[in-house]
């Protein structure tokens, strides 16, 4: 018994396994030496156990009582968590080096932190859930503040540490009202005290102070606010790598929630998520607009994206499942391409984050620019790029839902939002001339940032078969 | 033949219009007139070989959609190839009359290429005319009838930097949709009650019969379907052949090139909708109160537009207002069933009034591009050859021949025949149309010669220097009016029987229907008193006599005359008023509208509105968001227990879904 649930989980524990074991070859061996192959062989460890899981399909199973879920919705998820974290993995390596923070620790705790969301995207039980998230906050605390030496760092680390403490207390007290109406941690267990749809007020107090949790995991407003001060304030690789895996399985995490648990009381939550939607796309849209610095900008753009993809789980369908997962996917290709060229925006060898930079930067580096436009168009959501696919989608499960007016409300807010992209496009096109950003990108970094923007112009023909994988989790999370 | 006859033009208006600069200016429009003239000399094959033999030339399935389904075909019959070599006859004549009058001119800046442009448009708009007469449906007459509509704003505002040619050509355009609103109304109700566009469904007399027993709901009333559909199609040919109400636009479209106005406004486009009239024949037959509205508008149309032309002193004006009167002589035939007779008119017309524009054109061009002809006179002996070309077209126009025989100019068999056919028709409009009709001609008669008198005799008046330069024009510009000469002399000789005599239902085969339980007019015009064979003839003379006397005998008679009657001089100066009034109900409150929208619904509501949001909502709310992320922990974790204690408000309140 034991053996078969240790064959299900044992990609998790290849990972953590890996991480302790590569933590003690660099405490004891090399140290920071080692750096630069640990990243590499981290980032091929997890892109290895990416392809691993990838390549089981259409199977459902359970380990440990229904504590750990292994379906088509959760590999969906850590296959996308995992090549994400590969590639900002890589992508980060250059710039630590530049700026002398090429740690061992960095990989091991990106490593770590993906076992955490692994958990979480499988979790079938309050417990499991609690424990990925921990893993994975606990992780992520300690590489907000990883510049140690910098004020800016520690405060952000500090910062995000205590609301986190905050979100997770909140989170544990929901667990406890849950658990204590229900008398079971296990989904499957809930989901069965509340079949007939009918929900007590204490146990929707415990969704509510749960949804706050997962809210504040997924920088959903008014749960938001240490979003932009963490972004602004971390090394730009980590928030490069927060905009990416960390944003999916918070997503992956509230729906496999919502659903697996009070999958029968969807007109409850989907109000509460609607809020958090429609709040936090017209906070990303409008506090945005104000900001010079380009990290506080993406901070506020992944506000307001996670926005709409709440709208898609808002729906409590099939179809916004799929919507949701379509849209995480196009969010993270986009964040790829965006913070490729971010991490690259220097002068003189030191970063660079003000947007007033980029004046007239297309008259410098044309391709680069017309790379970054394309992106900034795909994330503003105009059509034909695939960015308005992943806005369509979520728009449609709204519409579908009765949520028009939802879906009438993240138009507006696209629209806001439109501004501060546009901006971007403006500034590099036919801005003021600024002070030349001079910062040479590396290859990898090229590729990243033009592969990106490929990908938002021709994944308009099919979105490279997305589509049918989202529509297969989404299946096998509402079986 | 039929084939590369049709599409000669359109290869010619490509090759000239985008390849003029690989092939150079020169070979451009040599390509266009070539193929024009190519498609000419095949027109009159077709014409002169064509015995009655109907048939239709399927070129390709056009539309299939649901139970409409359209070919694309050209359909040869009578009516078809009088059209046929009307349009090609004058079209190429004018592209070689146009290398002359546009060598130089003076609207464009020395060096700018603008031939190319105007010889391609001239080509575009004698393929959509082609295509408009050889049509087998009503969809690809409609294809060619806007074809045109779009060559001719093309081609009325050829002078792009002069406002007025601007506003001439929108004012087209405009005035045309009008008509073409019906037009098209008319269509759909057709296929509405027929399932089919194609004309040898619609226009067999079995189909009209039956359409003639049904009622249609229409603007909320029932009436015979027959008759809202032919007034509807009716309306449509009333916008593009300039009839009263809608004629408006044919006077201002003088402002494009001469050339234009000879080939578009004169000869060919205009009559499209005496045209569509007669191809629509059958409907036409089984109606009864349409062809009495087209009694009356058109020979209201011939004496407005006859009365208006008295006064007119610029040239191309009273050959204009000229055009549109004689367009209602040929509706008033129509509309007394005499087809032939109104596709008779057309085609004399067709010569001699093109040969008057290009004679027009001749003047102006040997006169410096002045207009007025109270600047002209005592022009005959300076440019001889235009003055004998404007005399036949005057002879032929007025309807001068030798009365109670066949013997004429082509206007005095033509239009004798209109009157006599519309006396012959009987009481009711058609006696009111025949009054006017004569009274029409008389006044014909007086402005066109008029115009000779002021512009060929007399003394010369205006510029001196302009008379002592004006010369005859060039062998290009006058070989075309000598062509066209030989039409207007002949051209109603040679086809009388055809056309009128004896030979009429052989010559037109099944291209006209003719009821002929009811339908005798064009036997009985025949036989009609002497008097009113005569009567036209009189009042032609009447009118020479009148005009000899104004403006030979005592020149200062016209300006006493005005004065006495200051009112009715100003009234037909004014053109009826009718663009005033048109102006007063449909144009300003238009506007009015249209400003008020902009102004205020657009630019203060729409605009204003967004601005506001965009410039003042928004960035406030910025402002405000920017001051709650204040940076400090406690203020982070308040707005995260705010946000909680609001959703648990919210369900303690409502108890959540239940």
């Amino acid at each position: 018994m034991i053996g078969t649930d240790i064959k299900i989980v044992l990609p998790e524990i290849i990972l953590a396994g890996y991480s302790m074991f590569i933590l003690m070859v660099a405490v004891y061996g090399g140290k920071d030496r080692l750096a630069g192959t640990i990243f590499w062989l981290t980032a091929l460890v997890m892109a290895g156990l990416g392809l691993w899981i990838a390549a089981d399909v259409d199977v459902s199973r359970s380990a440990f009582r229904g504590a750990f879920i292994d379906d088509n919705f959760a590999r969906f998820a850590k296959v996308v968590m995992l090549f994400a974290s590969a590639i900002m993995l890589l992508l980060s390596q250059e710039y630590l080096r530049r700026n002398n923070l090429l740690k061992f620790e960095f990989p091991v705790l990106i490593a770590l932190a993906n076992v955490g969301m692994m958990m979480m995207v499988s979790a079938g039980d309050l417990m499991a859930l609690y424990m990925g998230l921990e893993l994975q906050s606990l992780s992520l605390y300690v590489i907000a503040a990883f510049r140690r030496d910098s004020l800016r760092s520690t405060e952000a680390g500090l910062k995000y540490f205590v609301l986190g403490a905050l979100s997770s207390g909140l989170l544990l007290y929901g667990a406890s009202l849950v658990y204590g109406y229900a008398g079971t941690t296990q989904f499957a267990g809930i989901a069965s005290t509340i079949q007939g749809g009918e929900l007590g007020l204490g146990m929707l107090f415990g969704l509510v102070f749960m949804c706050v949790g997962m809210g504040f995991k997924i920088s959903a407003a008014p749960f938001h606010m240490w979003t932009p001060d963490v972004y602004e304030g971390s090394p730009t690789p980590v928030t490069a790598f927060f905009a990416t895996a960390p944003k999916v399985a918070a997503a992956c995490l509230f729906a496999r929630v919502v659903h697996d648990a009070f999958g029968a009381a969807v007109s409850d939550w989907k109000q509460i998520i609607a809020f958090l939607s429609v709040l936090s796309m017209f906070l990303g849209a409008i506090a945005a607009i104000g900001q010079t610095n380009i990290k506080r900008l993406m901070a506020y753009s992944s506000i307001s994206h996670m926005g709409f993809a709440l709208m898609g789980l808002a729906a409590g369908t099939e179809l916004g499942v799929q919507s949701l997962l379509i849209y995480m996917v196009i969010y993270v290709a986009m964040n790829v391409g965006v913070f490729a060229f971010i991490l690259n925006m220097e002068k003189d060898g030191n970063p660079v984050t003000d947007i007033a930079a980029l004046g007239l930067y297309s008259r410098q580096e044309p391709l680069r620019a017309a790379a970054l436009a394309a992106l900034m168009f795909s994330l503003a959501g105009i059509p034909p790029l695939v960015g308005f696919f992943g806005k369509f989608y979520v728009l449609k499960a709204a519409v579908q839902a009765d949520l028009a007016w939802l879906a009438i409300a993240g138009v507006i807010a696209s629209v806001i939002g439109a501004f501060y992209y546009l901006r971007i496009i403006y500034l590099m096109y036919f801005g003021e001339e600024a002070d030349a950003l001079n910062g040479k990108m590396p290859t990898l970094h090229y590729v990243a940032l033009m592969a990106s923007a490929f990908v938002m112009i021709a994944g308009i023909v099919n979105l490279f078969g997305i589509e049918g994988f989202a529509a297969n989790a989404a299946a096998s999370l509402l079986r | 033949m039929e084939q590369i006859l049709l599409f000669a033009p359109l290869v010619g208006a490509l090759i000239c219009g985008f390849g003029h600069r690989m092939i150079g200016e020169k070979a451009a429009m040599m390509v266009a007139t070539g193929l024009l003239f190519l498609s000419a000399i095949l027109s009159w094959v077709a014409f002169l070989t064509f015995h009655g033999n109907d048939h239709v030339i399927p070129l390709m399935r056009w539309v299939e959609s649901g139970g409409l389904s359209t070919d694309w075909a050209i359909r040869v019959d009578r009516l078809t190839v009088i059209m046929l070599i009307v349009i090609t006859s004058v079209s190429s004549l004018v592209h070689l009359y146009s290398w002359g009058y546009m060598a130089d001119d003076p609207q464009w800046k020395e060096g700018e290429s603008y031939k190319p442009r105007f010889f391609a448009y001239l080509s575009f708009f004698t393929w959509a005319m082609l295509m408009l007469v050889t049509a087998d449906n009503l969809l690809q007459l409609f294809f060619g009838w806007e074809g045109v509509g779009v060559a001719s704003y093309l081609l009325i505002g050829f002078y792009y930097r002069k406002p007025t040619a601007n506003a001439a050509a929108i004012k087209a355009f405009v005035v045309n949709r009008v008509g073409d609103f019906g037009f098209s109304l008319g269509i759909f109700g057709l296929y509405f009650l027929t399932k089919s566009i194609n004309f040898s469904e619609i226009l067999d007399p079995h189909t009209a019969e039956a359409i003639s027993q049904q009622t249609i709901r229409f603007l909320s009333w029932d009436i015979n379907a027959l008759e809202v559909i032919t007034m509807l199609l009716f309306i449509g040919a009333m916008g593009k052949s300039a009839q009263l109400f809608l004629h408006t636009w044919l006077p201002d479209a003088m402002e494009g090139p001469t050339p234009v106005s000879a080939l578009i406004h004169a000869a060919t486009m205009v009559t499209a909708g005496v045209f569509m009239v007669c191809r629509l024949s059958p409907l036409m037959e089984y109606a009864t109160f349409t062809p009495n509205f087209i009694i009356v508008i058109g020979a209201t149309t011939a004496f407005f537009a006859a009365t208006v032309g008295l006064v007119q002193n610029d040239i191309k004006r009273v050959i204009a207002y000229s055009t549109c009167s004689q367009l209602g002589y040929m509706f008033v035939a129509a509309g007394v069933g005499a087809y032939p007779v109104a596709m008779f008119h057309l085609f004399t017309h067709a010569f001699f009034k093109a040969m008057l524009f290009l004679g027009a054109g001749s003047v102006i061009h040997a006169m410096h591009h002045e207009q007025d002809m109270r600047n002209y006179g005592n022009l005959r002996k300076k440019i001889p050859y235009t003055f004998a070309a404007m005399m036949i077209g005057t002879l032929a126009i007025t309807g001068v021949g030798i009365p109670l025989t066949h013997i004429g100019f082509a206007g005095f068999l033509s239009k004798d025949a209109i009157i006599e056919s519309t006396f012959a028709a009987g009481a009711g409009p058609a006696q009111y149309a025949f009054i006017l009709l004569v009274l029409a001609a008389a006044m014909t008669s007086f402005y066109s010669w008029r115009l000779i008198f002021l512009t060929f005799y007399g003394t010369e008046r205006g510029d001196k220097h302009t008379h002592e330069h004006a010369h005859e024009s060039p062998m290009v510009m006058l070989i075309p009016l000598a062509v066209l000469a030989l039409g207007a002399i002949f051209a109603g000789m040679l086809w009388y029987e055809d056309f009128f005599g004896h030979h009429v239902e052989e010559f037109f085969g099944h291209s006209v229907y003719a009821n002929h339980e009811t339908n005798h007019v064009i036997h009985d015009a025949h036989n009609v008193p002497k008097w009113v064979k005569v009567s036209p003839f009189v009042a032609m003379l009447s009118g020479f006599i009148l005009a000899w006397i104004m403006y030979i005998k005592k020149p200062t008679a016209p300006a006493k005359l005005a004065e006495q009657h200051s009112g009715l001089y100003a009234f037909l100066q004014n053109k009826w008023y009718f663009d005033e009034l048109y102006d007063l109900i449909f144009v300003n409150p238009a506007k009015a509208l249209g400003r008020f929208l902009w102004k205020k619904g657009d630019g203060k509501v729409i605009d204003g509105g967004i601005n506001g949001v965009a410039m003042g909502i928004i960035p406030f709310l910025t402002k405000w968001a920017g001051r709650a992320q204040s940076g400090y922990l406690f203020h982070y974790a308040f707005a995260m227990f705010l946000g909680l204690a609001a959703i648990i408000t919210y369900f303690a309140i409502t108890g959540g879904a239940h």
